[in-house]
């Protein structure tokens, strides 16, 4: 029979630790064809950060570093600035690069650092127990903003896609979900586009991921699918958000 | 003979249930036994019917699904 579908070989055989519905598991799978169809998996290396993202390094068959709290962005510099034949990419959630970690991957974007960050955009902070992220949309309950996050309190929940696209040195930022068939198909095809702008050398990528989060959402996981289309999408619109150096600017 | 084959590794498996809403045939329910840590994983009710579209393995956000087809 043809195969339709089966596990990639460079995601490891064991079963990911996160909640039902969480969607780490299909962004890491997705990294992880994109891996294996380019045949990099050798000369990657991979920069945790911290957060429920960390557990990256315990499914992808790469080698890893895990940075300090929102430090990755700076160790995969480090990284790709000694290695440069290498392949370097850092996996962080939203506290992680959009919170803590906000002035290192800013300025590792305007440096046009090779590097391809993915950034997992959940709106809250999921392994600390559902606090409020800059992420955070308006209206919505956490346990610091019980009665919903309030413009004038909280501030605007932070679109860093937007924020990073406007700098010299940053070359291919695509926000992307994985609610969908369709979506999932697209999303792959951004991850590819991500690690080939790093490869070609046209300068940093980035490639935001929005992920439901039902256990801080305190929804099933239908329902945060649900919410996150309803919800999320309308204020982190989908599509490639910058594409420089490259003839071929289609909608993804 | 079924056209397609859908393979659940039920140890995998968490019981989200994203592929059941997933499957355009409506053939994927939970099952009623758990697994070794717990959940209750899904299982195929009618594969003579499946496709072999592979829309539940593209949404399963813990890859235990894989799917052949003829």
């Amino acid at each position: 029979m043809k195969v339709v579908f089966e596990r990639p070989k460079t995601l490891l055989e064991k079963p990911f630790t996160y909640c039902p519905g969480c969607h780490h598991g299909l962004a890491q799978r997705l990294i992880a064809e994109v891996i294996e169809e380019l045949d990099i998996a050798d000369r990657t290396i991979g920069v945790g950060p911290i957060g429920c993202s960390v557990y990256i390094y315990e499914f992808i068959d790469v080698d890893f570093v895990v940075g300090a709290h929102g430090r990755a962005p700076a160790i995969a510099t480090g990284i790709k600035r000694s290695l440069p034949d290498r392949i370097v990419f850092s996996y962080q959630g939203d506290g992680d690069i959009a919170a803590i970690g906000t002035a290192e991957i800013i300025h590792a974007a305007n440096r046009g650092e090779l590097i391809t960050a993915f950034f997992v955009n959940n709106a809250v902070f999921g392994m600390t127990g559902g606090q409020m992220a800059p992420t955070t949309l308006l209206g919505q309950k956490t346990k610091t903003t019980p009665l919903g996050r309030d413009p004038q309190v909280h501030g605007f929940p932070f679109r860093l896609g937007e924020c990073l696209s406007v700098l010299e040195g940053s070359a291919y930022i695509a926000r992307v979900a994985l609610t969908r068939p369709q979506f999932i198909r697209q999303a792959k095809e951004c991850i590819r586009k991500a690690f080939l702008t790093q490869m070609e050398g046209r300068g940093f990528s980035l490639v935001e991921i929005l992920s439901p989060c039902p256990t801080n959402w305190g929804m099933s996981p239908k329902e945060a699918v649900d919410w996150l289309e309803e919800k999320m999408i309308p204020y982190f619109p989908l599509g490639e958000l910058k594409v420089k150096g490259c003839d071929s600017r289609e909608a993804p | 003979m079924p056209r397609a084959r859908v393979v659940i590794n039920r140890e995998f498996c968490k019981g989200c249930a994203l592929c059941t809403y997933a499957c355009p045939r409506g053939i994927l329910v939970i099952s009623r036994d758990f697994n070794s840590r717990g959940y209750y994983p899904v299982m195929v009710t009618d594969e003579e019917h499946c496709a072999g579209c592979g829309f539940c393995a593209q949404v399963c956000p813990d890859v235990a699904i894989a799917v052949y087809r003829e």
